[in-house]
């Protein structure tokens, strides 16, 4: 079939050379959506029990579930924004990927086992064992939901752009028809696959990415002998900025004033914090640990995620200098500022711009990267639809009276609510920033999630109250601490175009009193302090309770077990 | 210690059961269980996150150190960096083995007991 397609595209190419890798990334394109479906449409016959849908059956192998981990973190915003910024600020694009991956280890060492012990299919399950579930529940749920809303917002916002740089789309009518596609995919992949389709679309995603990341790296490498130094030198030069090698060009800038350089670096610094804390706090990340039979699978599928994302990170690092030795600052800036298309114009400079090797490598990787953005936003809308009927319908409104057929019934409208929502709210937010948005979640989820799920599996005395405090008044200050940043409003003024760099771009409009871009700095200390200060002010403590949390949680016993089929 | 495990109809959250909770809480063998976790994960938490905290530092105010050239091209920073996934692959190979060896055994003997005593 793939055979097929190349000869194809290759006929294409010959006719139309300007258009050729456009018809043959919708091709690529529209051979990965029918394998899925075909996946989904597989899935969804054993889709019986709220075990199935919401948790795979919990029976996924530890390799499976991490390269789905892989799958679900690997979103376009860390292939496409780490490899664009480190092809045009060099050095500083490396924090992200350290972040992102060193975040790992919080969910290895004090999360993921833990959780898969004492939780069923939410985030919620944790945090409300010991505590009263109602209030508990309806925090975990808000959090989630507005977490993965977020996240999803970045995915298909990143989806629009994509899809008119690399398809020639220009109007909005199409970017439009877009975003609605991709909501549609995605509602599909959740209500008929479950959690059992979304994590084989997943696993096929992560391959695919790897593959193509992998083909990239070496192609790179081997122009320059598979010396790194010289792949370096020459990034260096060609990008025309000396201090392309060393940190400096993006964050933490030295400026001639004293305070703007003290705000430029604790943004860095705050930056650095919400991307390693971020990872253990984000809800679709964490019903990954379900999907496993037991923790000690859970541990191994960690690992296995850790080895994939970290090669996947180092990949990106090749593949981002590789860009800027090999292409020209203008020509990536002129077709993004923020550099997103870097990695599909790498591809397509390294099999020869105008040559028919060229289009088939531009349309291969940028149907990698619509790919890529399908796979994350089915896992956040899973995420979502879950919370919303596990957490809020089940437990919150019905109080724990329902069936499981009735539960998976409300997780399937969840999602189509959910996915609507989120196309309803990315068509108008398409003129906001990517890595803005996706910076958001990881700033929230490490403030107004982490501290209520490590306080509730390592603190005795954590109670309710504790719990709701720390997610409203970690979510709260992240929240407004955004609200009143220069992210929007009172951003640096353009000195040619005269707008601010804000969401609201008139430079009159300036009501930003905290001078940092990402909150995370202050609004994780404040979700901690929260969460303890909460804790510390009621009485309730339930000790039988937290016996039986810390036993199951550290021993396993009377776990959720795995489907049998 | 053998007793069989897994039982068809898995208790939910919440469930009446007969475990003594508290008592296997205060129980030395469960004390030895969670010290085994708390021993490794703890302060291997606390190293890599200053060692973390220490690279973004370095990036954020120590540029001098970072743009030291090793070898070519190749400066303190970018090892730095790369040492960071490198101490990331190492921890987590650490830590399996860790709970393999020590962890593991300590609580499947404690989980069989207890879901054998409430079968």
């Amino acid at each position: 079939m793939t055979a097929g397609t190349m000869t194809l595209a290759a006929e294409a190419a010959a006719a139309a050379p300007d258009t050729s890798h456009q018809t043959l990334t919708v091709i690529l394109f529209a051979v990965f959506v029918a394998i899925t479906l075909g996946i989904t449409l597989r899935a969804s016959r054993q889709n019986r029990t709220a075990a199935d849908f919401y948790a795979g059956g919990r029976s996924f192998k530890g390799w499976q579930n991490g390269l789905a981990i892989g799958g679900d973190y690997m979103s376009a915003a860390s292939f496409l924004g780490i490899a664009g910024l480190i092809s045009l600020y060099g050095y500083d694009g490396f924090l992200y990927s350290i972040g992102f991956l060193v975040a790992w280890l919080v969910a290895l060492l004090l999360v993921a086992e833990l959780m898969r012990n004492t939780g069923k299919y939410t985030m919620a399950d944790v945090l409300s064992f010991r505590m009263r579930q109602r209030p508990v529940r309806t925090a975990a749920s808000i959090s989630t939901v507005v977490v993965s809303i977020f996240y999803l917002l970045a995915q298909m916002v990143g989806a629009g752009t994509l899809v008119a740089l690399l398809l020639g789309i220009t109007s909005p009518g199409a970017k439009n028809m877009v975003i609605a596609g991709v909501g549609l995919l995605m509602i599909i992949y959740v209500v008929f696959g479950g959690m059992k389709g979304t994590t084989w679309v997943q696993i096929v995603k992560a391959v695919m990415l790897i593959t193509g990341a992998a083909v990239m790296t070496f192609w790179v490498l081997g122009k320059y002998g598979f010396n790194l130094s010289s792949l370096l030198g020459a990034a260096r030069d060609n990008s025309g900025k000396p201090g392309f090698l060393e940190p400096g060009l993006y964050y933490g800038k030295e400026n001639a004033s004293v305070w703007k350089t003290l705000v430029s670096k604790l943004d860095f610094v705050s930056l650095g914090l919400a991307l390693v804390l971020g990872t253990a706090g984000l809800p679709h990340i964490l019903i990954r640990f379900y999907t496993v039979p037991d923790s000690k699978t859970a541990r191994k599928s960690v690992n296995w995620a850790i080895a994939i994302i970290g090669v996947f990170y180092l990949m990106t690092l090749v593949i981002g200098f590789g860009a800027a030795a090999l292409l020209n600052q203008k020509d990536i800036t002129d077709r993004n500022p923020a550099g997103n298309t870097a990695a599909p114009q790498l591809a397509e400079a390294l099999g020869g711009a105008g040559t028919n090797l060229g289009a088939v490598m531009l349309a291969v990787i940028a149907a990698v990267a619509f790919a890529t953005i399908l796979a994350v936003v089915a896992g956040l809308a899973l995420a979502s639809s879950s919370s919303l009927a596990h957490d809020l319908y089940a437990n919150v409104i019905r109080k724990g009276k329902t069936t499981d057929a009735e539960e998976v019934r409300v997780g399937r409208i969840s999602a189509v609510v959910i996915g609507a929502v989120s196309v309803a709210l990315a068509i108008p937010a398409q003129s906001l920033n990517v890595a803005f948005l996706v910076a958001l979640a990881f700033a929230i989820a490490a403030s107004a999630n982490l501290p209520s799920i490590l306080l509730s599996l390592f603190w005795k005395r954590f109670n309710t109250r504790g719990a709701t405090w720390g997610i409203y008044g970690g979510l709260g200050s992240a929240l407004v601490l955004l609200v009143f940043s220069p992210n929007v409003s009172g951003g640096v003024v353009n000195a040619t175009t005269g707008k601010a760099a804000s969401l609201i771009s008139n430079p009159a409009v300036d009501f930003a009193w905290f001078p940092l871009s990402n909150p995370g700095l202050v609004s994780i200390p404040l979700g901690f302090l929260f969460a303890i200060v909460g804790a510390l002010t009621s009485k309730e403590n339930d000790k039988a309770k937290w016996a039986e949390m810390e036993v199951r949680s550290l021993t396993g016993a009377h776990a959720e077990k795995a489907a049998k089929h | 210690m053998v007793v069989p495990v897994g039982t068809t109809n898995s208790p939910m959250l919440g469930d009446p059961t007969q475990v003594e909770w508290e008592e296997i809480q205060r129980s030395s063998e469960f004390l030895r269980l969670r010290k085994a976790l708390r021993s490794f994960i703890f302060p291997m938490t606390a190293a890599f996150l200053a060692w973390y905290l220490l690279y973004v530092l370095c990036a954020a105010y120590a540029r001098g150190f970072m743009n030291v050239k090793v070898f070519g091209n190749v400066t303190l920073g970018l090892l730095f960096g790369l040492l960071q996934f490198a101490s990331t692959f190492v921890i987590a190979i650490l830590y399996a083995r860790y709970a393999n060896r020590k962890f593991d055994p300590l609580a499947d003997e404690l989980r069989n007991k207890i879901e054998g005593e409430t079968r």
